[in-house]
C-alpha cells in the first residue's frame, strides 16, 4: 500500500489498492480533492475545487 | 450507581443538565430543587422531559446527602452557601460563574464585588476538560464554564498550545450567541417581539466572561477583547477569533495544531471541509451535542488567522462539560451520557 501526503493539511493518506493516475480521491482529514499524478513513487495533487459564492 | 441532586433546576440550564442525568447509565437522579416551582411536576417546566421522571421540584432546605451535588443557581449564590452543600455531597460541579475565577481580586474585577467565599476558589478546578483532563480526574469541587469562554477558549486553544500566535497581536474575538444564553428569566429584551430577527452587539467589550479566557488561555488582558452579538437562534454560540500568526507559520503548521487538539479529545472536531454545505463550524447541527466544531482560515499573505469555534451554549458551553467533568472525577469514560449526534436537517 502506498502512502501520500497531502498538499492541503499534510495529513498522511494510504492509496487503496488499485489506485490509478488521474484517479480523484479526498482526503480523510480536509475532505479536499486530490488527483493521483504518479503511482510509483505515489504522488497526489489539489483538484480543482468547487467554490461556494453565497452572498455575492 | 451514584445519586445526584440539582440546586436550582428550573432555568435552562437546570433542565438541561437534568435531561442528561435521566438519561446517564450510572447516576440516580434523587433531588431538584426550585423555590418558584415547589412541588410542581419537573415536566411542567421542562416539557421535553414528560414521561422520562416522576421527579417534582423539592425545598432546597430538604436536600438529603448525595454522591454528587450539582448547582444550576443564578451567579452569585453558590458562595454563600458553599460550605453547606460541602456537607451535603464529597463532590460538587458548580454551573454558575461563582467559582471559575482562581483569584478573589481578579474575580471582584470582573463581577464588580468581593467574592464571598475567596478560601473555596483555589479549591475548584475549572471545568472544562480539553483545558484541565488530569487535574479534573482528582478534583472534588468543579467549578462551570463561561459558554462564551468556552467557544473562545476552544478556539484559540490550538493557536496557542502549538505557540503559534504573534505574541504583541491582540486577539479579537466576536461571538454570535443564542437566546438561551440569557436564561429563563427574562427581561423586556427576551419579549418575541424584541428578541426575534435581531444581530444585536450586547456587549462591545468587557463582558464577563472575558475573564476566563485571560485565565485559561494565560494571555495579557490588554491583548484579548470579546464582543458578543446576539443572532435569532435558541442554542448555539460561534466564536470568530482574530489574531495574528508567527512569521513563517503556514496552513499546514495551523492543521497540525488543530488535528492534535481533536486527537486528543473526544469532544472536539475540526470542520474545514472543501465541498458541501456545512465547510466551516456551524452551532445549528450541535443543538443537543456536547462538540464543539473548530475551523480556521488563515491569510498566508499578512498572517491573519481566523479561528473559530460552535457549539451548544447550554451543552459545551455548560451542561455536557459539567457531565463529562463528572464522568472524569467519578473514573468512567468521559463521553458517557454524552453520545447524542445530533440532528440534521434541524
Amino acid at each position: 500500500m502506498s502512502t501520500v501526503t497531502c498538499p492541503e493539511c499534510a495529513a498522511e493518506i494510504n492509496l487503496e489498492e488499485g489506485t490509478e493516475i488521474g484517479e480523484i480521491i479526498v482526503c480523510s482529514d480536509c475532505g479536499v480533492d486530490l488527483e493521483v499524478i504518479a503511482l510509483n513513487p505515489a504522488s497526489v495533487q489539489l483538484a480543482p475545487r468547487e467554490e461556494e459564492d453565497w452572498g455575492e | 450507581m451514584i445519586t445526584a441532586s440539582i440546586i436550582g433546576s428550573s432555568g435552562y440550564g437546570g433542565g438541561e443538565l437534568l435531561r442528561l442525568l435521566l438519561a446517564h447509565p450510572c447516576v440516580e437522579v434523587k433531588q431538584v430543587t426550585s423555590r418558584s416551582h415547589l412541588g410542581e411536576y419537573v415536566y411542567q417546566v421542562h416539557p421535553n422531559l414528560r414521561k422520562r421522571t416522576q421527579l417534582k421540584f423539592s425545598d432546597p432546605a430538604a436536600l438529603e446527602p448525595v454522591d454528587v451535588l450539582f448547582l444550576a443557581q443564578p451567579h452569585g449564590q453558590a458562595q454563600h452557601h458553599i460550605a453547606e452543600y460541602a456537607k451535603l455531597a464529597p463532590r460538587i460541579v458548580d454551573l454558575s460563574a461563582d467559582f471559575r475565577l482562581r483569584d478573589a481580586a481578579f474575580y471582584e474585577q470582573w463581577y464588580g464585588e468581593k467574592h464571598a467565599a475567596p478560601e473555596w476558589l483555589s479549591r475548584f478546578v475549572y471545568g472544562l476538560p480539553e483545558l484541565h483532563r488530569e487535574e479534573l480526574k482528582s478534583a472534588s469541587y468543579i467549578s462551570g464554564v463561561g459558554c462564551n469562554a468556552t467557544a473562545s477558549n476552544l478556539a484559540l486553544l490550538p493557536l496557542i498550545k502549538s505557540d503559534l500566535l504573534d505574541p504583541l497581536s491582540p486577539i479579537f474575538i466576536e461571538i454570535k450567541v443564542g437566546s438561551s444564553e440569557g436564561g429563563a428569566e427574562g427581561n423586556s429584551g427576551s419579549l418575541h417581539a424584541e428578541r426575534a430577527n435581531v444581530i444585536r452587539t450586547f456587549s462591545a467589550f468587557g463582558h464577563r466572561h472575558t475573564a476566563e479566557v485571560i485565565q485559561e488561555m494565560g494571555v495579557n488582558a490588554s491583548r484579548v477583547s470579546l464582543t458578543m452579538t446576539a443572532v435569532d437562534l435558541v442554542r448555539g454560540a460561534l466564536a470568530t477569533a482574530h489574531a495574528k500568526v508567527k512569521q513563517g507559520v503556514v496552513t499546514k503548521d495551523l492543521w497540525k495544531a488543530y488535528r492534535a487538539v481533536a486527537n486528543e479529545n473526544p469532544f472536539v472536531r475540526v470542520v474545514k471541509e472543501q465541498r458541501g454545505i456545512y465547510r466551516v463550524p456551524e452551532p445549528k447541527i450541535l443543538a443537543g451535542t456536547n462538540y464543539a466544531d473548530l475551523g480556521f482560515e488563515l491569510d498566508e499573505s499578512n498572517g491573519h488567522i481566523v479561528s473559530m469555534c460552535a457549539i451548544d451554549n447550554l451543552m459545551k458551553g455548560a451542561c455536557g462539560s459539567a457531565v463529562q467533568c463528572m464522568n472524569l472525577m467519578m473514573g468512567w469514560d468521559e463521553a458517557m451520557g454524552l453520545e447524542f449526534m445530533g440532528l440534521h436537517p434541524i
